[in-house]
């Protein structure tokens, strides 16, 4: 099957093509060229869901992979590498999360983006090639080139079309996150190299690493908890966890909302994507062990995170913290190891690429329109532009969970499943307990916020005029708010093929 | 009925048409003097660049042309057998003709570059037949295969080098640059030869493979009508001399490759030379140094008897010692520099840390060699494009008159949007990021030093490539992020220079797709040394 390379090489293309082309068309040519591939992953989609059902875990039963594809590339002394690409239940529907929301930020960009458009919506696209390859290559080596491949358009994103402060935070999250990258590879070739693996491939690592026997101590450590943890240091620098997450709030202050969404919606899922793929899929053992430090990082992160986000007044930097915060659960819920904990982890990442990106957006299309985004400076925005503020508030509820809302069902889910999780033995009752309590400072932080903001009497310094945002500004936002309700509706559109995905994880570990 | 195509018969020519590409080489010198000495005030650029060019990329092509053939590669194995010449003397087997590419790639794009650089200069026919005859020493240099040849072959690469480094001789920086380089070049070429010596006086010959047969055998050697024979009486092989002739020799090989601790000329060479040379040194010149050493390490001193006899010197950790002291001090002091070419001059120690590796990642019982050398060969080659490039680059600014400090390349991505687009690709590329071949390149050197255990070279390696990303990206930083200063710099776009760097710039990406090829031929060299 040839879909993946289609994906990779139309936005490829595309992205050259617009760099290319006149800044006038640019915009509209990157929307046509990004709805290519939206349309593809939806196709593929519902390819998977009627033709691929019970598909497994693209790591654990290879030949269960969907739309799979591999070419053999290049031979380092023995370690082959190959083009190696497919997808299975966890990985479709992060593939459809990147491309939906790609063109919806490119649309969305249109208002905000005004100066050197060709290169920006090229970009774009290069970043959203990179992406793509991420979420469906199964070769470690191309799944890496495609992972450092998203550095550098985001690079550039932040740092020229970026805040005032945009050079000091294009550069911090550049280094921050290549200095993780190179951790995480050096603990993961230290096992490639300790035991006799011949090619590169994801499922032979993990066949090879469950395997793994007569490993040597280093550092007081058996060599696969070392690699565990200099792999979890890599992927948490990307996810944020606390304590790393401090390039986080400057990357997404500074960034253009189109890359704010894409930044939340979709790459810090990067991370716990890997985390999922690599440390709970590969060292399933190992991650069992350390499950009860590892929660406890994840509630710190729930907790801090809203906590830091009940400070702000900036209402980018407010979803900026509470991303932390939600992407705690999803850590919280990956070491349950239960069925419904991994299940509503991987949900989770779809729900709140969904949801942050809509608030992303939200918040943007309010900043076009008033020019600031301080909440006290504005107040009374409902009845000036009632669509948007009618969308944000949906928002905002969905990620307060409200039911029938995708951000309900995932939590719900990770809690249901972390609450019985053997491996936090009796102390899950205590983490999940503390992970709950941070939905309730959400909708603290979220309720004044909107309150102040949006509600009362008009009031804005300002000497713009403020009313409804144009059409292709709130079309974006009620795209996201249908599939938000929609997979809350019936979360088993992508459920149920997640779950097909994770039970083979979860019988690594032993439990169910 | 299939009909046998006869295969082609290289066999049929005479061996020293094996040397085609060194002496395309030195054919073209020859003949740039003889247009000089037609008119010697001649200032057509487009006729000196033109043959220069033409004439790298004939060398390019024939060697090319003789590593797809199959020459160095032994009968037996479906080759055309490895023309032996003058007596043992030079070797042209496919280790000499992968670098021969290189040295051809690298030649072709600074002569093409300087058609606009040196362009308003007088003596431009010496400029030229210099670049090509040095061009001649790298090609010849790859092909020793003795102590001797070597020598001579390495002063044919210096000599010119000096000069080239001074050709700006109005500009003090260049003349300085030029005498710090000729004064340590002076000194380690005596420490070489001393060193040889040294080696002669232990082991009686300065053929490579007979100064092997000696070490294994630790019976003195003697050359006789072409073959090695014990010499009468059979005195030992003095280890302990030998020992310090051995140490010797690495610093003559430190010195070409700019490495610790005979960098010091590396960062003032660079600044103040032409930029199209500083790229021609740091890349072919640095090349060159490379085969040297690979082949007189690899051939000439084995180190399983070294290790086994313990008296003499383990090569292998003073390798290791160097990668590691070249690629901390290359990197951290570039990271501190305030002017592009400096920091690029520095990276350049750098890096050749990062191909020592390659003479460094052997395990304890000397294991691991042609997976080591062949992945420092892989650097070499892609780095020749990226790195050559970089510095072109630079050449261009110059041209524009853009200033040297970071800070004057501000904006300049807006200005020139297609050459600063490949100067963001030479300069992820150089940092190992995955856009060009030196992310493989680096991998391919790591995993070399994993494969043995060499753990403190991966750290050194790993950590000094993220710390290269910092200041890469300063340079990209000021292109594309900056804002520029108001006047407009770029006047107009220089055809040699441009073509160069984008034909750089291609090939740097090229080299992903095409990065097997290149890995598996160098494996296949290393492995039939």
């Amino acid at each position: 099957m040839v879909m993946v390379a289609a994906l990779l090489a139309i936005t490829l293309l595309g992205a050259g093509v617009v760099m290319l082309s006149p800044d006038r068309y640019a915009g509209k040519l990157a929307a046509a060229v990004s709805a290519v591939p939206a349309l593809l992953s939806v196709y593929m989609y519902w390819a998977y869901l009627t033709q691929f059902e019970g598909t497994g875990n693209a790591l654990l039963q290879p030949g269960d992979v969907a739309f799979g594809q591999q070419i053999p590339w290049i031979d380092f002394g023995g370690l082959t590498i190959s083009y190696y690409v497919g997808l299975d239940g966890v990985s479709m529907p992060l593939l459809a999360l990147t491309t939906i929301l790609t063109t919806l930020a490119i649309v969305s960009a249109w208002t905000p983006i005004d100066e050197r458009q060709s290169q920006f919506y090229g970009l774009m696209l290069f970043m959203e090639t990179s992406l793509i390859g991420v979420f469906s290559a199964l070769d470690f080596f191309l799944w890496f080139v495609f992972w450092e491949g998203v550095l550098i358009p985001m690079y550039f994103l932040i740092g020229v079309w970026g805040g005032p402060r945009r050079k000091y935070a294009a550069i911090k999250f550049f280094v921050y996150t290549n200095v993780a990258s190179l951790v995480m590879f050096a603990g993961l070739f230290a096992l490639v190299f300790s035991t006799d693996l011949t090619s590169l491939a994801l499922p032979a690592m993990a066949e090879a690493f469950r395997s793994a026997s007569g490993l040597p101590t280093v550092f007081g450590m058996n060599l696969l908890t070392l690699s565990f943890i200099l792999m979890f240091f890599g992927f948490a620098v990307k996810v944020p966890v606390f304590p790393f997450h401090t390039w986080l709030p400057d990357a997404h202050v500074e960034a253009p909302t189109p890359v704010s969404v894409m930044l939340a919606g979709v790459l810090l899922k990067m991370g716990t994507y890997a985390l999922l793929r690599f440390n709970f899929t590969m060292l399933p053992e190992v991650a069992q062990q350390l499950a009860v430090p590892l929660a406890i990082v994840g509630v710190v992160s729930v907790i801090y995170g809203a906590m830091l986000a009940l400070a702000q007044r900036d209402l980018k930097r407010i979803v900026a913290y509470s991303s932390i915060s939600s992407m705690g659960y999803v850590i919280l819920g990956l070491v349950a190891f239960t069925p419904h904990g991994m299940g509503g982890a991987t949900f989770q990442m779809i729900a709140h690429g969904l949801i942050s990106g809509l608030m992303f957006m939200s918040v943007g299309v309010i900043y076009n329109v008033t020019h600031t985004r301080m909440v006290g400076d504005m107040s009374g925005l409902a009845d000036k532009m009632p669509w948007t503020v009618g969308i944000f508030v949906s928002a905002a509820f969905g990620y307060m969970g409200l039911p029938l809302m995708a951000g309900f069902a995932a939590e719900f889910l990770i809690f249901q499943g972390a609450f019985d999780a053997a491996t936090l033995g009796s102390a899950a009752p205590v983490l999940t307990a503390a992970a709950m309590f941070g939905i309730v400072i959400v909708a603290g932080y979220l309720l004044w916020a909107m309150q102040r903001t949006l509600f009362g009497a008009f009031n804005l310094e300002t000497d713009y005029t403020v009313s409804e945002a144009p059409f292709h500004d709130v079309a974006p936002l009620a795209v996201l708010l249908l599939l938000v309700i929609v997979l809350g509706v019936n979360p088993d559109l992508s459920y149920e093929m997640i779950q097909n995905s994770i039970l083979p994880v979860i019988d690594l570990g032993g439990g169910a | 009925m299939v009909t046998q195509v006869a295969p082609l018969q290289m066999a049929a020519l005479p061996g020293w048409t094996a040397l085609a590409p060194v002496l395309a080489l030195a054919v073209t010198a020859l003949v740039l003097l003889l247009v000089d000495s037609i008119d010697p005030d001649t200032t057509d650029t487009s006729l000196l660049a033109g043959i220069s060019v033409v004439g790298s990329l004939v060398s390019l092509a024939l060697a090319v042309w003789f590593v797809v053939g199959g020459t160095g590669i032994p009968t037996g194995q479906g080759g055309q057998g490895t023309p032996v010449l003058f007596n043992g003397q030079l070797v042209v087997d496919q280790l000499a003709l992968f670098f021969m590419v290189i040295v051809g790639s690298v030649t072709a794009l600074v002569t093409l570059a300087s058609y606009d650089y040196v362009r308003e200069h007088s003596y431009q026919a010496e400029y030229y037949s210099l670049v090509l005859l040095a061009a001649t020493g790298m090609s010849l240099l790859s092909a020793t295969n003795s102590l001797a040849s070597a020598f001579v072959a390495l002063e044919l690469v210096s000599l010119p080098s000096y000069a080239l480094v001074a050709f700006l001789k109005k500009n003090k920086g260049s003349v300085e640059a030029a005498l710090k380089y000729f004064l340590i070049g002076a000194v380690s070429s005596a420490v070489f030869a001393y060193g040889i010596s040294l080696v002669y006086a232990a082991t009686g010959v300065l053929r490579f493979d007979a100064v092997a047969t000696a070490i294994e055998s630790g019976v003195l050697q003697t050359v006789v009508d072409g073959s090695v024979q014990a010499q009468a009486g059979e005195p030992a092989v003095t280890m302990s001399i030998l020992g310090v002739g051995i140490l010797m020799v690495i610093g003559g090989v430190a010195f070409k490759t700019a490495a610790v601790p005979f960098h010091f000329w590396a960062p003032e060479a660079y600044e103040g030379a032409p930029a199209p040379i500083s790229g021609f040194l740091s890349s072919a010149s640095k090349a060159a140094g490379f085969v040297l050493a690979f082949r007189v390490f690899a051939t000439a001193f084995p180190i399983q008897a070294l290790i086994a006899d313990g008296g003499a010197l383990n090569w292998v950790v003073a390798f290791q010692i160097l990668a590691i002291a070249t690629m901390f001090i290359g990197n951290f002091a570039a990271a501190t520099q305030e002017t592009v070419k400096r920091m690029l001059a520095y990276s350049s120690v750098g890096h050749a840390g990062y191909v020592l590796i390659g003479l460094a990642a052997l395990s304890s019982s000397g294991e691991g060699l042609a997976f080591s050398l062949s992945a420092g060969m892989a650097h070499l080659l892609v780095y020749g494009f990226m790195n050559t490039g970089a510095f072109l680059f630079i050449a261009l600014a110059e041209y524009w008159g853009v200033g040297r400090r970071f800070e004057d390349y501000n904006g300049l991505g807006r200005e020139a949007p297609l050459a600063c687009a490949a100067m963001t690709i030479f300069l992820f590329s150089l940092a190992g990021l995955p856009i060009g071949g030196g992310f493989f390149s680096k991998f391919y050197l790591f995993s070399a030093t994993m494969n043995v255990g060499a753990w403190s070279l991966a750290a050194a390696l790993v950590i000094n490539s993220a710390l290269s990303l910092f200041y890469y990206s300063r340079v990209v930083k000021a292109m594309w992020i900056e804002e520029p200063d108001g006047e407009d710099r770029v006047e107009s776009y220089p055809t040699g220079l441009y073509t160069a760097v984008v034909a750089a710039a291609v090939a740097t990406v090229l080299l992903v797709p095409g990065f097997d090829y290149v890995s598996s031929v160098a494996f296949r060299a290393a492995t039939l040394l």
